[in-house]
């Protein structure tokens, strides 16, 4: 399998779908220069019908989508960073998650909107936030997390063939990371975990971005003779609950790895699906490696201070495993 | 009314502290020694101290994520601005904000914003708190061409219109929004917008500081008569990339000519007024040099103060996250 960064799996996907189904459109501020890479060529591709920068204007592009979505487009919106999902949420929040419910099934919204999210660069906090809480709790959307190239490629272009509004949120600090992505047309099923890494003593649920430093750190467990599992989710919503429980099952012990707050944080949820359906097989308390409840420091050191590290999961990997006490 | 000859050469210290402030970001952001974006505001200078100079330290400004001019024409410091933008704890944020957050509440500088547009509503709110206080401040909100096309603009036209609010909206027309020339993004003329609202309008050439002044001068004392907001937008350009280091994220991509930067380099504001001063005979082209050397020093003050600086303080994180609460 040929090896390709994060980045241009994406833009191979974009190109294939566009190639595929006329229908498929592509918005966004600086779409067509790409600032991110992602989207760059389709403009030389596709021309001006296809894919075509927008003024800034993020609580109407949001409203957009929706619009030539219901009306026969598959729309892909890229919002940039995700925190200007904020600035368009309003259609998002209440046009985008509810219209298909409050019609009665009537309509459908083929539209996926990508972003990029995390922090790690000092960018501070109105460019660094973790948004997929704020959306999985809205019900209505899909949340999409690819944290290798292989994954970006499949769940993107499963996304822009599902009649439902997904959100497809790249890890900004892993456009340049490369890996193995397969040759010709493949998709990747919502809903389907994979296991990054197989172990027998502590499970780690790691979620986008974070599954680098969790798949580091169970190196690191591995030459102090803990066997970590890593599970990669994939998408937060639909979530595969059986894979992570099944995982639980077997190693008793769960460390949930989340960029995002930690408040509601899909770490949160998801230590609570574990208390419910895998409490029997608990051998230690559920622990959550996240980003404490404040805002994205600038500097570079109070910045690392906040963001789950290799450090930090080996630390509470180990002292979980190493003790004995029951929760 | 114009300006006094000494109000000129002060003009001219602000807009050279500006550019050499900007010139040694510009030097350090490309051998790597800040963290984060910076975008610098070369070529823009007349407009933060056209604008600012007819202020008084108790006005409020909103400013945008290209905000160190108007931080300094608004009289910050700019040994705090430089160690904010190092990320260090004597910032004037204390390294929480850096680049795109300056602020300092102690001179009217309700921030730099990294959302586009994320001014508008704040200044209009701080001219609504000078309006039920009666305290005879003016509320200015800087933003760029690319932000008028954000829907909350026309509602801060609308809102501060109905109430009579003493503000000023500066347009800063530097042609670009990131990588999109505004023309192609932007319908009729953003002075239209407000002249909609029967709002008083001044387009002035932003490169000429004595026509910033003037309209500024009038728009700033109409607002603070009681008579409502006003408006000015200032033509000019931007000199630099978007934010430095423009050319990674292009990766060879294009969006204007060379030749057109240089053009623009003609009409520079500095050299405009130095011109002026000269043939006014209100200075020496010696004395204005050795105006331009103290300047210089204050940066290399400003440069040294932020390199000897301890880091920022990790564990201020939580503590300023609220206050008097624990995050
Ligand atoms: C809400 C929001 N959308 C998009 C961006 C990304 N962005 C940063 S600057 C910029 C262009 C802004 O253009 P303009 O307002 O003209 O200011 P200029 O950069 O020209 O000074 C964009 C789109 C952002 N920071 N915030």
């Amino acid at each position: 399998m040929p090896r390709k960064r994060y980045i241009q799996a994406i833009n191979e996907a974009l190109f294939e779908e566009m190639e595929r189904d006329p229908k498929v459109i592509v918005f966004g501020e600086d779409v067509e220069l790409a600032i991110f890479g992602d989207t760059r060529g389709l403009l030389e591709r596709f021309g001006h019908d296809r894919i075509r920068n927008t003024p800034i204007c993020e609580a109407t592009l949001a409203g957009m989508a929706v619009g030539a979505a219901v009306t026969g487009y598959h729309v892909v919106l890229h919002m940039m960073f995700s925190n200007f999902i904020y600035t368009g949420f309003d259609a998002i929040a209440n046009q985008m998650a509810k219209l298909r419910l409050m019609t009665g099934g009537q309509i459908e919204l083929p539209l996926t909107v990508i972003a990029g999210y995390g922090g790690g660069r000092s960018t501070a906090a109105q460019h660094s936030d973790t948004p997929h809480p704020l959306l999985m709790n809205l019900g209505g959307v899909n949340v999409l997390v690819p944290a290798t190239p292989a994954d970006a490629k499949g769940l993107l272009k499963q996304a822009i063939r599902t009649k439902n509004p997904s959100f497809f949120l790249e890890a900004s600090g892993r456009g340049g990371d490369s890996g193995e992505v397969p040759d010709g047309d493949y998709t990747v099923p919502f809903g389907r975990a994979a296991i990054a890494r197989a172990g027998a003593d502590i499970t780690m649920v790691a979620i986008g971005s974070m599954l680098k430093p969790a798949l580091s750190a169970a190196e690191k467990l591995n030459l102090a003779g803990i066997d970590a599992e890593v599970v990669d989710p994939r998408t937060l919503v639909p979530l595969d609950e059986q894979t992570i429980v099944g995982s639980i099952e077997k190693t008793g012990r769960a460390i949930l790895v989340d960029e995002a707050r930690d408040r509601c944080s899909a770490a949160s949820h998801i230590a609570a699906i574990i208390a419910d359906k895998a409490f029997s097989s608990l051998k230690a308390p559920i622990k959550r490696v996240t980003v404490p409840n404040v805002s994205m420091p600038y500097a570079p050191n109070a910045e690392s201070r906040v963001l789950p590290s290799e450090d930090r999961i080996v630390q509470i990997a180990t002292d979980l495993v190493r003790s004995k006490q029951l929760a | 009314m114009n300006p006094t000859n000494e109000q000129l050469v002060s003009l001219f210290e602000r807009m050279t502290l500006i550019r050499l402030m900007e010139e040694r970001l510009r030097a350090d952001a490309g051998a790597g020694r800040l963290p984060g974006a910076v975008h610098l505001y070369i070529g823009q200078e007349a407009v933060a101290a056209g604008v600012c100079a007819n202020l008084d330290e108790t006005d409020w400004i909103t400013s945008t994520h290209r905000g160190h001019g108007h931080f300094l024409a608004k009289g910050g410091d700019p040994k705090a601005m430089m160690a904010e933008i190092w990320g260090k704890r004597t910032g004037i944020c204390k390294g929480m904000g850096g680049s795109m957050h300056v602020a300092d509440l102690s001179k009217g500088i309700l921030g730099a914003n990294g959302i586009v547009g994320g001014g508008f509503a704040i200044a209009t709110g701080a001219a609504l708190s000078a309006k039920l206080s009666g305290n005879r401040r003016v509320a200015v909100a800087f933003f760029g061409d690319g932000a008028a096309n954000q829907g909350v603009f026309m509602e801060c036209l609308n809102v501060s219109t109905l109430w009579q609010l003493p503000l000023v909206f500066v347009c800063e027309y530097n042609h670009f929004c990131e990588f999109t020339p505004t023309v192609t993004v932007t319908a009729g003329e953003i002075a239209d917008r407000a002249r909609a609202f029967k709002i008083p309008c001044e387009v002035v050439d932003g490169n000429d500081v004595v026509a910033v002044w003037k309209a500024a001068a009038q728009a700033i004392e109409w607002a603070r008569s009681g008579k409502g907001p006003a408006f000015i937008e200032a033509q000019t350009y931007r000199i630099q990339g978007h934010l430095e280091s423009e050319d990674l994220f292009l990766a060879g991509g294009k969006y204007r000519e060379k030749q057109e930067i240089e053009e623009w380099r003609k009409a520079d504001p500095i050299s405009r007024l130095a011109k002026l001063l000269v043939s006014m005979g209100v200075r020496t082209a010696v004395q204005l040099d050795d105006i331009s050397t103290k300047i210089a020093g204050i940066v290399e003050d400003a440069v040294r103060f932020a390199e000897a600086s301890e880091p920022a303080d990790p564990e201020l994180t939580f503590e300023v996250m609220f206050a008097g609460q624990k995050p």
